[in-house]
């Protein structure tokens, strides 16, 4: 850990840099920052739009350092965290990752993330807000240790079409081996560099875990051997466009952390939020088993659907109309998408709103030269993903 | 998705209860005679659980917690025949004496002072308090029997119980509904000092709300306590306290005796080391012996934290849940005193006829209130309150032939004596009997044997969290339905086939039994929809 994070005068740094920042601040020739739990991280760095290009067509570096990060371990980690999620963790084996979500008693949804079967017994979570809390009060009862370790952790999201290629170049035998959601390990600068086929944008890609003391010759090593294949940076513009017509979830936009919620009826259980496949009955404990029970006996309140927007306005916060012009629902996210050339969004509606072929409308407003116009889109439910594309799973992927 | 997996099929219709304490044995009762079969397990040698007539010096017996009995339920005393299974009262309506160094004791009973240095004003505001507070007392007694309603669930027998409970309180009529609401939360010294003038009288009123609380009269809930210690008539009214012959033993003998003639089995010295579950629902329960006893439906009558934490363990509950057991208050502060006397002690200034009372000493509500200040700090009060009873006035089956037993409840004792406890029981115990010289200086030359019980001590003995005799804080936020958590107060537990029956759920502790009864009452009607 950075010594003045642990200081008693951390409260001086206001926000801390990663340890990429050197290389980052760099290339970010707009100077686009915000803040993203206590780091600076960069929007965009040249243009945002060629940043998401980069992630489709060759590859791009996002640093992931600042997301949350835990390591459990300890005799009880297994049941500890198959008590914590909804699905079932034994079912992750060593050197897996799996994307869970976690529930109050209430079944409501406290928070995303995704395990990361190190070793036998050794796990990462990591997740979208900050967790140790929750954690700790799961904790009470199981021989398990948690650390949140998100300091002492760098980690680079590396995605698109080109990036195995890149990674091989980089010296790293056998990664094309790695499936969808598998883990490897490779020797690199004296050190040890952990490489998993993960990411936020539904594309070939990987993420890379390294300890920070590393952190620049694994960025500069990635650029050099990127070089040829259109290696860019992106930033969170960029990574928002993947994420949505990739269709993921985010917590605070998409839903409520049921732990921030203080009207009830905001926060949304897995089934509303399109993850029941996450959710596994069959273990006899985890928080929000009961409550999710019951919600299937009595159905759910809500779905989460995807949309494809007539026209170009984006529909973003717009609320949903049914044919009668009642309110059904809101937008939570919505994007142009260049991957599937049309507008798309992601939208909470009340059941039993959102079956295919349902008939649904948009309220857009949007402005132009200032002045503030206003459009209903007609929207059609979409099943499946805006963009799915084989080399998201093709093993060993295709040298592009 | 994966598919919802069929509950479990019931498999029997067993029931096990931990722990024959008075509600583990009410609740065996009840559901023996509805035709279930029913095992109690106890830990200890005897059934009775805190209220157990024992030996603590050869020849002398005491209850050894619990001492006074107010709050049996009568229901459950006429449903289960405890007066043909031995139960009687060695003496009801006893009398107060609030002590007094100088010798003006004040003597009450019922809201009437017999004798001592009272005002004619104090006399006259102590029978309008007493008469009402028994009114409220009355509407609180009238919820024991009733299940906690659920609310927001809009089950209809819910919607009734929130109705009912608002009618009993509406129909005191509007000056005693104000005055209801106005003091059900807040605290009884503010209460004694807008009604008394004597500071003798308010202290003993004072120490009547506090007893087995970790409140000081200040404390807010107070009044609470004091309503709910007021709320059953088994000491012969309202408010009223009584001795059972034998000792608060008879009264679970009692229980014990109609649970096994209703066809309920009881094992003895059978300690329960943990309760088995088969997938998400419970399967029985192993002893410390090892030995595994099957059964669909397990009923605790051990204090929640216990029953949920240790026994079950915190994994097999939703985290939310398990942390609100967690932070439920048991820090017990009431300590037990026990003397073996070898004669009748003299109290200054008291007729000898009045040493069968309840003998009070709480000099005055600021004294009860500094000797709780300790106890926020975790430290024995120098001058502690107590109340005091001889059983061996009114029974000889508890000492030999001219020998007498005192039993005192002591407030407020050090919750966590922890390392040293010897240390510092003997520390507490020499500020107890300085305080009792106080009253009785002969006192210390007749003591015989000593026995000194601190809430760690009840807590070992007893096997109750925090040596709290009501398992468990009774306060608004721990109290209807809300005890003993939020959305867990209707008996079963949120693991299928665990339930709750005993002080920890409403409507509390003393010896009452209603838990016990609501609980059975809640397992059947469980069982008739499963």
């Amino acid at each position: 850990m950075k010594p003045e994070m642990n200081h008693k005068l951390h409260f001086r740094t206001a926000v801390y840099q990663t340890p990429f920042h050197p290389r980052t601040s760099a290339l970010n020739v707009l100077n686009e920052w915000h803040r993203w739990k206590d780091y600076t991280t960069a929007d965009a760095y040249f243009d945002e739009t060629l940043e998401y290009a980069a992630i489709r067509n060759a590859c791009a570096v996002f640093d992931l350092t600042p997301m949350t990060k835990h390591r459990i371990t300890g005799p009880d980690a297994l049941a500890f965290l198959n008590r914590l999620v909804t699905r079932d963790v034994a079912k992750i084996k060593p050197g897996r990752v799996g994307y869970c979500v976690w529930c109050d008693d209430n079944g409501q949804v406290i928070d995303d993330g995704t395990i990361f079967h190190l070793r036998p017994g050794d796990y990462r979570l990591c997740s979208q807000e900050r967790q140790l809390d929750w954690l700790a009060r799961s904790a009470r009862g199981f021989d398990v240790s948690i650390v949140e370790d998100t300091h002492d952790v760098a980690a680079l999201a590396f995605q698109g079409p080109t990036t195995c290629a890149v990674l091989k170049k980089m010296g790293l035998a056998g990664v094309e081996k790695l499936t969808p959601f598998g883990i490897g390990f490779f020797p690199f600068a004296g050190g040890e560099l952990m490489v998993s086929r993960t990411g936020f944008t539904g594309d070939l890609g990987y993420e890379l875990w390294i300890e920070p003391g590393r952190a620049l010759a694994l960025w500069d090593a990635l650029f050099a051997a990127g070089a040829d294949h259109g290696i860019r940076p992106m930033g969170t513009h960029a990574l928002e466009v993947s994420r949505i017509e990739a269709g993921f979830v985010q917590a605070g936009v998409d839903f409520l952390p049921a732990d921030a919620a203080v009207r009830i009826d905001r926060t949304r259980s897995p089934f509303e939020l399109d993850l029941g496949r996450l959710v596994d009955f069959t273990k006899p404990v985890f928080t929000g088993r009961r409550a999710l029970l019951e919600e299937q006996r009595r159905g759910s309140r809500y779905r989460l659907v995807k949309l494809d927007v007539e026209g170009n306005k984006l529909a973003r916060s717009s609320y949903i109309y049914d044919r009668a012009r009642n309110v059904v629902g809101t937008v939570t996210s919505a994007v142009w998408s260049p991957a599937a050339k049309t507008n798309i969004a992601l939208a909470s509606l009340k059941m039993p709103w959102g079956r295919p072929g349902d008939e649904l409308w948009a309220e857009i407003y949007y402005q132009r030269e200032l002045q503030w116009a206003k459009v209903m889109a007609r929207c059609r439910v979409i099943e499946g993903a805006f963009f799915d594309p084989p080399r998201r799973r093709a093993t060993p992927p295709a040298d592009f | 998705m994966t598919d919802v997996q069929p509950a479990n099929k019931r498999r029997d219709d067993k029931v096990v209860i931990i722990g024959a304490g008075h509600n583990g044995l009410v609740c065996a009762a009840y559901l023996a005679r509805a035709g279930r079969e029913v095992v109690v397990l106890e830990a200890a040698a005897q059934p009775g659980g805190a209220a157990v007539t024992r030996e603590f010096a050869p020849g002398f017996r005491v209850s050894a917690c619990a001492h006074l009995l107010y709050l049996l339920d009568a229901q459950v005393s006429r449903d289960l025949a405890l007066e043909s299974h031995g139960l009687k009262m060695a003496r009801s309506n006893l009398r107060t004496v609030a002590l007094a160094a100088d010798g003006g004791h004040i003597v009450h009973a019922g809201g009437k002072v017999e004798s001592g240095p009272v005002s004619p004003a104090d006399r006259a505001a102590l029978a309008d308090y007493h008469a009402r507070l028994q009114r409220f007392a009355r509407v609180m007694g009238k919820q024991h029997n009733r299940r906690p309603p659920r609310i927001g669930g809009g089950d209809r027998s819910d919607l009734l119980g929130a109705a009912l409970l608002g009618l009993d309180i509406r129909l005191l009529g509007r000056d005693d509904m104000r005055e209801f609401l106005r003091i059900a939360g807040i605290n009884v010294y503010d209460v004694l000092e807008e009604t008394f003038e004597s500071p003798l009288l308010k202290g003993t009123l004072a120490l009547d709300a506090v007893l087995g609380t970790n409140l000081g009269p200040r404390s807010n809930n107070s009044v609470l306590t004091l309503l709910h210690r007021m709320s059953g008539t088994a000491g012969g009214d309202y408010g009223a306290v009584a001795l059972p012959a034998g000792g608060m033993g008879t009264v679970t003998a009692a229980l014990a005796a109609a649970a096994q003639k209703s066809g309920a089995t009881l094992r003895c010295s059978s300690p329960v080391a943990r309760i088995t579950l088969e997938g998400d629902r419970v399967s029985g329960v192993q002893l410390e012996s090892g030995e595994t006893i099957a059964a669909g439906t397990v009923v605790s009558n051990a204090d929640p934290a216990r029953t949920l934490l240790q026994l079950l363990g915190a994994r097999h509950l939703e985290t939310g849940f398990a942390e609100r057991v967690r932070h439920i208050r048991s820090r017990g502060t009431a300590a037990k005193l026990h003397l073996a006397l070898d004669g009748l002690p003299e109290f200054t200034g008291l007729d000898g006829a009045l040493l069968g009372e309840r003998l009070v000493i709480a000099p005055d509500p600021v004294y009860v209130e500094h000797a709780f200040d300790h106890s926020k700090y975790g430290t024995a009060s120098p001058e502690p309150v107590l109340e005091i009873v001889m059983p061996s006035v009114h029974d000889r089956s508890f000492s030999p032939q001219g020998k007498h037993v005192l039993s005192a409840i002591v407030q407020y004792a050090p919750h966590d004596a922890g390392a040293g406890a010897d240390a510092r029981r003997g520390e507490f115990l020499e500020r107890i009997l300085g305080v009792l010289g106080k009253y009785s200086p002969g006192l210390r030359r007749q003591i015989v044997a000593t026995e000194l019980l601190l809430p760690a001590d009840i807590e070992r003995e007893f096997r109750i969290t925090g040596g709290h005799w009501h398992h468990g804080e009774l306060a608004l936020d721990r109290f209807l339905m809300l005890r003993p958590v939020p959305g867990a107060a209707q008996y079963a537990m949120p693991l299928d086939g665990l339930y709750l029956c005993g002080a920890g759920c409403h409507p509390g502790g003393g010896v009452m039994g209603s838990a016990g009864g609501n609980a059975a009452r809640a397992v059947l009607a469980a069982g008739s929809t499963a």
